[in-house]
């Protein structure tokens, strides 16, 4: 099983890269383009193999090491 | 005053903030990072550089590292932990110090003096210079940009935990002298019990008129005095 996190900023924490990349989108002439956030994307193999348990894992280890959650928020999905 | 400096891989101003306290009379010790124990130490520094490469976070994978635990029970023992620039993030990713360090606002890699203003002199780190005293020291760094939230802040101010601000050449608080976008101008910030120190400039490259002045050396000279 594979897991993916997406690791985000949260609200209200600003996001100068994603401001820059909106800029440079508004350069290219791409238009309606509103607010901007970058991310990371971490994908991880699981040897688990029960969904509930394979979650609850990635989580921990969101809390423990792949999000500061003073400034980001994250998302794990499970695919495979 | 015996320091011990944690050093990790990537970490590069450990020899200069050895120097430093050297000079002020101290005396400094290297340990890597994969040590459980440490030796005895009067003051524990977590140095600048960068850290396992800033991989994931700055400051992200040290904090993980073997010594930490120790840090950290050394700290609530009592121990002066001062961390500078790379070891600020380090000490934010522990959870000794509240917040987080984001990129600069204007995303560049700032390297060049700035001037600092003393906030507090109600420290083992601080007490040596005056209250308010402007001093000129370098800053190095891609991710000063201090962060916490609203309360946390608040609280920093009221316990009188803002140890450093970004200030002018005058001492003023001004948007333009507030070189990476760190809320209030914040450059450096106390624990509860006043023993941690992080903040993101260098003192220990201001303390011999060879770098181009001694700004920094109140700082250690601080240390050496209440500590020995």
């Amino acid at each position: 099983m594979k897991a993916r996190v997406h690791i985000t900023l949260k609200t209200g924490v600003l996001d100068p890269q994603g401001k820059a990349i909106g800029k440079a989108l508004g350069t290219l002439g791409f238009e309606g383009v509103g607010e901007v956030r970058q991310g990371k994307l971490i994908e991880i193999e699981l040897a688990e193999t029960d969904p509930a348990r394979a979650e609850a894992s990635v989580r921990d280890m969101c809390e423990k090491l792949l999000a500061n959650t003073v400034i980001e928020k994250y998302d794990v999905e499970l695919v495979g | 005053m015996k320091a011990v400096v944690v050093v990790f891989p990537g970490t590069n101003r450990e020899r200069d903030v050895a120097a430093a306290i050297v000079r002020a009379g101290g005396k400094a010790e290297f340990v890597w990072h994969d040590e459980t124990a440490l030796p005895r130490a009067d003051l524990i520094v977590l140095p600048g550089g960068f850290a396992h490469g800033d991989y994931l976070r700055c400051g992200a994978m040290a904090a993980r590292s073997a010594v930490i635990p120790e840090v950290i029970r050394r700290a609530g023992a009592g121990v002066p932990v001062l961390g500078i620039c790379n070891g600020f993030q380090v000490l934010t990713e522990t959870g000794l110090l509240p917040g987080a360090l984001l990129r600069n606002a204007g995303l560049k890699f700032i390297c060049r003096d700035v001037h600092l203003r003393v906030e507090t002199v109600r420290s083992g780190f601080t007490q040596a210079y005056a209250q308010g005293q402007v001093l000129r020291v370098p800053v190095a760094h891609h991710d000063g940009n201090y962060f916490a939230d609203a309360d946390t802040i608040a609280r920093l101010k009221d316990e009188d935990r803002v140890a450093f601000r970004y200030c002018d050449a005058d001492g003023a608080i001004t948007a333009a002298a507030n070189p990476n976008g760190s809320l209030e101008n914040i450059a450096g910030i106390l624990n509860e019990r006043r023993n941690v120190l992080g903040m993101m400039p260098h003192p220990e490259n201001l303390t011999d008129p060879a770098q181009g002045g001694t700004d920094g050396l109140g700082l250690f000279r601080s240390l050496v005095e209440t500590v020995a």
